[in-house]
């Protein structure tokens, strides 16, 4: 097909507004671009002006799907302005909580959002007629992570406990050992799920980029760490953020795109299975070779399968995590701290990749500059640059096939776009 | 009887409330065998512009935002506004206390006037909306109760009475005597006081009720030694389109 036009207005199964645009004469692409429409919704406005301890109240509100990570991140960027350490057992329930949400993120995207398309049906409720068990199988998965979201949490969507220097309820020992029964129980729905995406057909392409996460020494990070680059190896602390992660604005879009080193690079599952692949869990590893996902991995329609490959690792995690919160007891934590006046920034690995938020405090408290940026926001440059690649291979087959192609490529990046709509502010003269 | 066509949209949100009706799992199952969806631009592909009922969650951020709901009005028999972005405009209102040119300056800076945005207001500012399911999130048991009320042609039920009461009713200690700020006496019950279950205060994300008294919850906030001015501060985290209603 030598002359092509598509304008894919809102691509469905992703969290928000976005379009695809490609204009492909006589065999060359003239137009590529993924249109981000969604309504920009000003969060570092909105926050300016609040009291630091209202602040994780509206950054949770950016996105449902990612609430935990944006208010565990907002509070560590809080705590870090504030010269506060919090406790091992306050940083452990929120490992465990974000645990709970990588496992509820992922098993959506990956039953709900993306598997769909294997099997040429337009979503999960067209899956139930020939794979019944799968679907439940994944909403009993999902299920399972939104209730230990629930039990830490309060809630998943838009958590309750999750405060500055502790949480506002602790959940009861009992409570625990009880669902990391649930847990282990549930490790041969774990198994089917590896078979199940083992089985799917992921499409073959390559393109290698720049891949940037967090990393720490003794662990898999997702709650914390340096902030690192695939391309020098280089580790850099999370308060010069702003030193690798280079943002800049298209028109197309309201939301900004970003770069590093290049002119693009991908956050997310995969960049992160290949960044720290040693620390994975060694189960994790066993479902990576057993589901053909070899270390590094430049396919970025695999990154569903690092999804389920994170999905085994944190289920793993949740079970120590919960061994060691029990064995230490649980004790209440006090809730005032602060106000003080300094400046934070929180990383923290959010189920779409790295998510930074800044803030700026006075004397009483009050936020005199935000900055939050989101990990899709970052993806948008090497989605594009990945579709340049492979819309002049795909040119040989019929419309509708390319379209599914560039589809399920945009899929397998898990976008969230609204929360990627609301960006950094380029001046602010309110100090 | 053929079944009711169903279609859900999203203005400005976080989608939360959308996600909260994904996470019904197999009672969603159940559902769908008893209406037709005829749009879920987050969970499937097909879409279809005939459809009975339409569940629209976010508020109204964006000119065009306005044409696109009228449509879905002139479309639907019956329009549920979905959460607190579309019941009372919810979070999205704090961008309201500054100009419009202002907010864009601050995210986008120079290519600020690219980036269109008007003042945050609810659906009901735009269009006639025949129910509401409120909170942020919602409450997945409230979205059955609604959606089962309408699917027998009854009228859905609404709590009339505050947070309060069913703060009591789950015996929780009151937050005011652990001198936190709390607005669930004069915010919309429905919610299953979660937020004071969890040690902390209401903010009132599902609105005022009706007649609130709101100089009984001024003295309750003096006796405790708290300020009206804290309260006022919680109230405009989600009620900032109706702040005078508060005052």
């Amino acid at each position: 097909m030598h002359d092509f036009h598509a304008d894919i207005e809102h691509i469905t199964r992703v969290e928000g507004h976005g379009n695809i645009v490609i204009d492909v004469k006589g065999g060359k692409i003239r137009t590529l671009r993924m249109d981000i429409v969604e309504s920009p919704r000003f969060f570092e406005a909105m926050a300016l002006g609040r009291t630091y301890s209202e602040v994780a109240h509206i950054t949770s509100r950016i996105c449902g799907i990612c609430a935990v990570t944006h208010t565990t991140t907002s509070i560590k960027a809080i705590e870090s302005a504030l010269d506060f350490n919090p406790s091992v057992q306050t940083i452990k329930l929120r490992k465990l909580l974000l645990n709970a949400e990588f496992i509820q993120s992922h098993i959506l995207h990956l039953y709900f959002l993306a598997a769909p398309d294997f099997f040429g049906t337009g979503s999960v409720f067209g899956m139930v007629g020939d794979n019944k068990e799968d679907v439940l199988r994944g909403m009993r998965l999902k299920t399972l992570a939104n209730e230990l979201c629930a039990l830490v949490g309060g809630r998943h969507i838009h958590p309750i406990t999750l405060k500055i220097g502790c949480f506002s309820k602790n959940p009861e020992p009992r409570e625990l050992s009880d669902f990391k029964k649930r847990i282990e129980d549930s490790r041969d729905e774990m198994d089917e799920t590896v078979k199940f995406f083992k089985n799917l057909k992921i499409p073959e392409f390559e393109r290698e980029t720049e891949y940037i996460s967090l990393t720490q020494p003794d662990e898999y990070a997702l709650y914390d760490g340096k902030i690192k680059s695939s391309d020098s190896g280089e580790e850099i602390e999370t308060s010069d953020y702003l030193d690798r992660v280079r943002e800049f604005m298209v028109t197309h879009s309201t939301a900004k795109h970003a770069k590093s080193k290049r002119d693009s690079y991908m956050v997310g599952a995969l960049a992160r299975f290949n960044n720290n692949y040693d620390q994975l869990h060694p189960k994790a590893k066993e479902s990576a070779m057993e589901m053909g996902l070899r270390h590094p991995c430049y396919n970025p329609y695999m990154n569903n399968i690092a999804q389920v490959v994170e999905t085994v690792h944190c289920f793993e995690e949740s079970i120590c995590l919960i061994d060691d919160l029990i064995s230490a007891g649980l004790k209440d934590e006090k809730r005032e701290i602060g106000p003080k006046k300094g400046r934070g920034v929180g990383a923290t690995e959010a189920p779409r990749g790295t998510l930074y938020h800044e803030h700026k405090l006075d004397e009483t408290g009050k936020v005199t500059y935000a900055n939050y940026i989101i990990p899709t926001a970052q993806n948008l440059a090497n989605i594009e640059n990945d579709l340049l690649s492979i819309v002049p291979t795909l040119l040989n087959k019929q419309k509708e096939e390319i379209i599914v192609d560039i589809e399920m490529l945009v899929r397998a990046y898990d976008p969230c776009i609204s929360c990627a709509t609301h960006l950094m502010k380029v001046e602010f003269v309110n100090e | 009887m053929s079944k009711p066509r169903v279609a859900f949209f999203s203005f400005s949100s976080c989608e939360g409330c959308q996600l909260v009706v994904l996470t019904l799992e197999e009672q969603l199952l159940e559902l769908v065998t008893l209406i037709d969806i005829a749009s879920f631009r987050e969970a499937m592909s097909e879409k279809s512009d005939d459809y009975d009922i339409a569940f629209v969650e976010g508020s109204i951020t964006r000119t065009s935002e306005i044409e696109r709901l009228r449509t879905i009005r002139e479309r639907a028999k019956i329009v549920i506004a979905l959460g607190a972005c579309a019941t009372i405009g919810g979070i999205n209102c704090l961008k309201n206390q500054f100009e419009m040119e202002e907010v864009q300056n601050i995210v986008y800076g120079k290519m600020a006037e690219k980036f269109d945005t008007i003042p945050t207001r609810p659906i009901e500012a735009v269009i006639k909306v025949d129910h509401w399911i409120h909170g942020c999130p919602i409450d997945k048991d409230e979205f059955i109760e609604v959606t089962k009320a309408l699917l027998l042609d009854k009228k859905p039920r609404i709590p009339a009475h505050p947070v309060c009461v069913e703060c009591q009713m789950r015996e929780n200690v009151c937050l005011f005597e652990k001198g936190m700020v709390c607005l669930g006496p004069v915010t919309r019950a429905g919610c299953k006081a979660i937020c004071p279950t969890y040690n902390d205060g209401c903010v009132g994300c599902r609105g005022l009720i009706e007649d609130p008294n709101l100089s009984s919850h001024k003295n309750l906030l003096n006796e405790h030694g708290l300020t009206v001015d804290e309260a006022i501060s919680q109230y405009m985290l989600f009620g900032g389109n109706s702040k005078e209603k508060y005052e």
